[in-house]
């Protein structure tokens, strides 16, 4: 299926800045839907709020344009409530780690279905550019005109002592990783991070002259390297990409229906 | 003695009544005094195959149940003042976006912390105008174990009927406490099911686009209709506009379907209001103690009568208006400052006739405590 029977053309333009990652994000992800031959109607996309979460109703799913840092709560009626469906969560680092980021750990320790997409862009874009828990100590924001002290979390650790069983990390410079960590993702049985790093040249990116949207993908080049490469043993400055986690553990959905067969025998016991 | 008898709490009662009504899936969070419903639901749920969820807090749970019901259930959550303060931002994107639901608080003291294990009837006002912006809402009560099944029943028929959240307020008293429930038989209560579109697939299925009735017909996530649900103004696919047409006509849209239905979603109970020259207005467990002054009255001669109040939002004005004509005395008795005291004086004649008989220190208001304010009102006093 062509790329544009994925997209709701009423909706555009889209409303993200020249230079932003997420529509990088969004077409990965298209892609991967489309190698995997799903079915559009088995889709429901549920997102928060911010410049990421607007992936959700640019795509021609069933889609949740929900609150801000709740949509993994939302997501997890949906999926309870039909277990055949396929969740896909994008979300910004503020939506999902600052405000959401109790219903992140949550989401990810009950290993519920449904793959958290992470588009990490290290500020808040929608309001203009203040610090977010993905900035990192000594980086600018609207909000941090002197110097960030706030330290980032890391999100593939974050997400592996969560108990998440599928972690990956890619960046927009690397779209064909970005790919593939998708479409793994998506057939994961459990709860799947997978962390983007994606630029925003308007506010980060300007605030911390990292120059202009080229120039940010080719820091991804640059600072990034496979897991467990050399490079990485050379300078470990350098940040892992790739596939961290991919365990099997019982799906949560799974495991209710085996206390649905449980109460169904005390049930007839009387 | 039959099965269908049974010695309950009251918040089992809202169990036995919200699976009488078709519930399936429900989310919450434990809190007193409310906690009781997620046990029950826990344990009973799955032996009908349906779902119960423990999530991380009450805004996890509110929402759970939005994403839920999107996919066709019927759901409901469980909560007290505090986790229903968590709870407005997700109330008020179900409101928004017209997703039916149920949500108890079982009240307790507040504010904050407030009294965990002690009654109260606070949050009224919260019920009304906790979530953000301009809204309606249906807020629900009862004062007995019957009533409180069925007014559950109710207001899943109602969640259905107005595609709307529904609001049971019920208290720590009603609650906790234990007396007789009879379980009707199936098919005793109407049931409201879905309203699912009637629209084949490949033809364009409009989600905000209400019929001549006024109602909305869904189409379940993962059917045959893929579109768009979100929180901000939204036109009649779902997708977002800040066009003014479009924004004042959903905001109108919203406000209207319930306010304009105020008299249909009306519930009461009256007893001796015909010839009352006193009239008590109350509900919940504070009526109760009403009634019980009612029928202690009555018979050495003193014609005071009682409106029990069962939907609290939209407020029945016209009702109370009508009733209130009459008696020279109105007396709202609540265990709260007079947050149904408002609603009455702006909505009667004579606003000057109206007093409260209230207490707001955690213990049940008693029929004496009803009878001695009376008294003091009459001038004869205590």
């Amino acid at each position: 299926m062509p790329v544009k029977d994925y997209i709701r053309e009423r909706f555009f333009p889209h409303l993200w800045c020249p230079g932003c990652g997420h529509g990088i994000v969004m077409n990965a992800l298209i892609r991967a839907i489309e190698a995997l031959g799903l079915s559009k109607n088995e889709i429901v996309m549920v997102s928060g709020i911010g410049c990421s979460s607007r992936i959700s109703g640019y795509l021609d799913f069933h889609t949740l344009h929900t609150i801000h840092g709740r949509a993994l709560a939302f997501a997890t009626g949906v999926k309870m409530g039909l277990p055949e469906l396929n969740i896909i969560v994008p979300m910004g680092d503020g939506d999902a780690l600052a405000i959401g980021g109790n219903h992140f750990i949550h989401a990810a320790r009950r290993n519920i279905e449904m793959t958290a997409i992470i588009m990490n862009n290290r500020i808040y874009g929608m309001t203009g550019g203040q610090y977010s828990p993905l900035s990192g100590y000594g980086t600018l924001a609207t909000t941090a005109p002197y110097m960030n002290i706030d330290h980032a979390f890391d999100v593939v650790q974050l997400s592996i002592a969560a108990g998440a069983t599928f972690v990956a990390r890619t960046t927009t410079y690397h779209v064909q990783q970005m790919t593939d960590c998708f479409k793994k993702a998506i057939l994961h049985e459990g709860f799947s991070v997978v962390e983007v790093l994606s630029q925003c040249p308007t506010y980060f990116g300007r605030k911390n002259k990292m120059g202009s949207a080229a120039d940010m993908m080719a820091f991804y080049r640059d600072h990034t390297t496979p897991i467990g490469s050399k490079k990485k043993k050379e300078n470990p400055d350098l940040i892992e990409r790739g596939i961290f986690v991919q365990k099997d553990l019982p799906e949560y959905c799974r495991a209710y229906d085996t206390v649905i067969e449980r109460a169904k025998g005390k049930g007839q016991k009387g | 003695m039959k099965d269908n008898i049974k010695f309950v709490q009251g918040n089992e009662a809202c169990v036995e009544g919200a699976l009488y009504a078709g519930l399936d899936f429900f989310a919450g969070y434990p809190i007193t005094p409310s906690t009781e419903i997620a046990e029950h639901l826990s344990y009973r749920l799955p032996q009908s195959g349906g779902k119960f969820i423990q999530m991380e807090d009450e805004i996890a749970s509110m929402c759970a149940i939005i994403g839920a019901s999107l996919t066709g259930h019927k759901v409901m959550t469980a909560t007290s003042g505090p986790g229903f303060s968590l709870m407005q931002e997700a109330l008020g994107y179900a409101i928004m976006t017209e997703i039916p639901c149920v949500i108890v608080d079982v009240q307790r003291g507040g504010p904050s912390t407030g009294l965990p294990t002690s009654v109260s009837q606070g949050d009224v006002n919260q019920a009304r105008w906790g979530a953000h912006g301009d809204h309606a809402v249906i807020a629900l009560t009862a004062s007995n174990h019957q009533d409180i099944f069925a007014i559950t029943v109710e207001a899943f028929n109602l969640a259905e009927t107005y595609r709307t959240p529904v609001i049971l307020l019920f208290d720590e008293v009603t609650g906790h406490m234990r007396e007789r429930l009879v379980v009707p038989e199936e098919g005793e209560i109407p049931l409201v099911g879905r309203l699912r579109t009637s629209v084949p697939e490949g033809v364009d299925y409009h989600p905000y686009l209400p019929r001549e009735d006024g109602r909305l017909p869904m189409s379940d996530f993962g059917g045959v209709h893929r579109y768009n649900v979100t929180g901000l103004f939204h036109d009649m696919w779902g997708f977002p506009s800040n066009n003014p047409g479009v924004v004042q006509g959903l905001l109108r849209h919203l406000m209207d379907k319930i306010n304009n239905n105020a008299h249909q979603i009306a519930r009461y109970n009256e007893y001796f209001v015909e010839d009352a020259q006193v009239l008590l207005i109350s509900y919940g467990s504070a009526a109760r103690s009403a009634l019980h002054v009612v029928q202690n009255r009555r018979p050495r001669g003193e014609r005071v009568g009682l409106l029990e109040l069962q939907t609290l939002w939209p407020f029945p004005v016209d009702l109370v208006r009508e009733r209130c004509r009459a008696p020279e005395i109105v007396m709202v008795v609540e265990m709260n400052m007079g947050q149904v005291l408002q609603a009455v004086k702006l909505g009667v004649d004579d606003p000057e006739k109206v007093f409260l008989a209230n207490r707001i220190d955690g213990s049940l208001i008693t029929p004496t405590d009803i009878r001695n304010i009376l008294r003091v009102i009459q001038g004869k006093g205590v």
